[in-house]
């Protein structure tokens, strides 16, 4: 509670400039954006009318006030290009992108742990040295060519999973699942790479330390030691890791998105782009920023929850 | 137990287990100068890509379409006839130049600001911080994406708007060796004898911290280079017609089904690339931090 109430100013103004630096950001595009909702070739009064319609014609300060202030009742505005509000696509979307990412992490971590309690308890053998190989090569692998890989692999050669393609889970689960496979694996290679190398280093780390030996002599088995003892400190290492990586996975969800058409935000934000849309723009940006900073700050709270030595330290 | 002896007798397996832990261990095995080998010869190719006897990378020759590897020409042709190879050497051109340019400017511009913020901490120091937290809360592609359509998509803009990425992460590295090189007694004895602080900065901070930023050097421009490729890929980059490693996945991505070849060689290259970067970054960082810890 205490932690809380000391890290909300921090929370606050961090929120205050990301939101700031997206305004500016996307404000500064070249470019008006009347012309661009309007195209070239119409007469300067249907432009200066659209300009004093969106406000452009204020100063900066004001419309980025004005535009927060609508912000934080939850209104990003409305697109002109598609005449969508901005907010209700972000959330149509939303659950798209946010499965999309657990799911990722989800298989990351039941892949890494494993993996990384092996390469750890064997360290320096050969059975370590592979595993580490691997790693070290899957960090060599954007997302995009992995994800074209097990397209070609289970699409197109095997056929046991759909290369594009999204059927929500309330119509039907196994469908869902099915189609979500291949992008959140794409995803989840990288990651995987990440958590398991910092286990690794921390779990050989955690297995030096006395506790450790004195369990050994205990007579306690590996398997127990590793997972009652040392799994548990080392897991707070990871657990701040897969937070700060969550912006990793939320740009590897922007091309994977696009590449099986997933009807997620992560496409949503490149087709904005393409489209020069820049109040969908702004708003996804925010959304994700904001999204992103808030998870990590609960992350943060959460580590200091679990970990004693934090709590009583800070 | 953390580390386990080699057995006294060793069998053929073991042998073999040795060599290669010679090769990833200590010292520059067979493996670093095979990927140094490689990262010469992509270089080679970015430099005189113009000069090589190949085939115009741009001219779609419709007979060639999709042609595999070895059959007229070395690696075949992809979707509208266009020489796969010659595309390859055109393309590793976009891939080195951003990659270098990319990692100079976050190397410069970051590690200059590290160093001051490190060296005179105070308020400074605080504001940095601050704004390295806010530039790190944006995804890392959302914030290229916007950048790219602020600034376009030329080879330079391209570069710039990578760099700018690397600006969080030198700035941190090198506040954090500034930190402890300051405390160093060459750095109080230079303070001493009434050094200027420029001097104090120029003569003794910077040679200290600079090598830790150039062994990560190497590594940051594999992670440039897989960047770069995933905005080619989105058709972000530079601008068609140019060719791009990414973008020359993107265009096989197409023809998966019929032509395998035309987006697994572009990435076998660049998966090489990057490894070899990695790889050889990763030694060299390693080989800089046990002469760190003999100092």
């Amino acid at each position: 509670m205490i932690m809380l109430v000391r890290k909300l100013p921090w929370l606050i103004g961090t929120l205050l400039a990301v939101s700031f630096f997206t305004f500016m950001l996307v404000g500064l595009l070249p470019g008006d954006p009347a012309v661009l909702i309007l195209g070239a070739g119409v007469s300067p009064e249907a432009i200066v009318a659209l300009r004093l319609e969106m406000g452009l014609d204020r100063p900066l300060l004001i419309r980025y006030l004005d535009w927060l202030g609508s912000a934080l009742t939850g209104d990003l505005g409305r697109s002109p290009m598609t005449g969508e509000l901005v907010m209700d696509a972000i959330l149509e979307r939303l659950p798209v992108t946010v499965q999309l990412g657990l799911m990722a992490i989800v298989i990351a971590l039941v892949m890494a742990i494993p993996l990384a309690m092996l390469s750890a308890s064997f360290a320096g053998s050969k059975l370590d040295r592979v595993i580490s190989g691997i790693g070290f090569a899957l960090m060599s692998v954007p997302g995009f060519m992995m994800a074209i890989f097990l397209i070609l692999i289970f699409a197109v050669t095997l056929g046991w999973f759909p290369s594009t393609g999204w059927i929500p889970f309330s119509v039907s689960p196994l469908d869902n699942l099915r189609n979500a496979l291949l992008p959140a694996l794409s995803l989840a290679m990288i990651e995987l790479a990440l958590y398991m190398r910092l286990l690794r280093t921390d779990l050989i780390d955690t297995l030096q330390q006395d506790y450790i030996t004195l369990a050994r002599a205990k007579g306690m088995p590996s398997w127990r030691i590793l997972t009652r003892h040392a799994l548990r400190p080392s897991s707070f290492s990871l657990l701040t890791v897969v937070g700060l990586q969550l912006g990793g996975v939320i740009s590897g969800a922007i091309i994977v998105e696009e590449i099986f058409a997933l009807p997620g935000v992560g496409r949503l934000l490149y087709q904005s782009i393409l489209q020069r849309d820049l109040l969908m723009v702004q708003g996804i940006v925010l959304f994700i920023a904001t999204a992103y900073v808030l998870v990590n700050f609960v992350v943060d709270l959460c580590y200091s929850l679990l970990d004693p030595r934090v709590r009583y330290a800070g | 137990m953390p580390a386990k002896k080699h057995p006294k007798i060793e069998s053929r397996a073991q042998n073999f287990a040795r060599a290669l832990q010679q090769v990833f261990g200590r010292g520059f095995g067979p493996g670093f100068w095979l990927a140094v080998f490689w990262l010469a010869i992509v270089a080679f190719c970015a430099m005189f890509a113009d000069w090589l006897p190949l085939r115009d990378p741009l001219d779609p020759v419709i007979a060639n379409r999709l042609d595999g590897p070895l059959s007229g020409s070395l690696l075949g042709a992809d979707g509208l006839g266009r020489d796969i190879f010659s595309r390859l050497v055109h393309g590793a051109r976009v891939s080195v130049v951003i990659g270098l340019t990319a990692v100079t400017i976050g190397m410069i511009v970051g590690g200059a600001l590290g160093i001051i913020a490190g060296y005179f901490r105070g308020h400074f120091e605080r504001a940095l911080m601050a704004v390295l937290d806010v530039i790190l809360a944006f995804p890392w592609l959302v914030l290229l994406l916007a950048l790219v359509a602020f600034i376009g998509q030329s080879l330079f803009a391209i570069s710039i708007a990578i760099g700018f990425l690397w600006i969080p992460a030198y700035a941190r590295v090198a506040r954090a060796n500034t930190l402890s090189v300051v405390q160093r007694e060459y750095v109080l004895a230079a303070k001493a004898m009434g050094a200027s602080t420029t001097r104090i900065l120029v003569r003794e901070v910077l040679p200290n911290v600079i090598l830790p930023l150039l062994a990560y050097g190497l590594v940051a421009m594999g992670l440039v280079i897989i960047v770069e490729s995933a905005l080619a890929f989105l058709g972000l980059s530079v601008e068609a017609p140019q060719p791009t490693w990414g973008g020359m996945i993107s265009e096989g991505k197409r023809h998966l089904a019929t032509a395998v070849h035309v987006a697994l060689i572009p990435s076998v290259t660049m998966f090489l690339t990057v490894l070899s970067l990695n790889f050889v970054g990763d030694r060299l960082r390693s080989r800089f931090d046990v002469k760190e810890s003999n100092l």
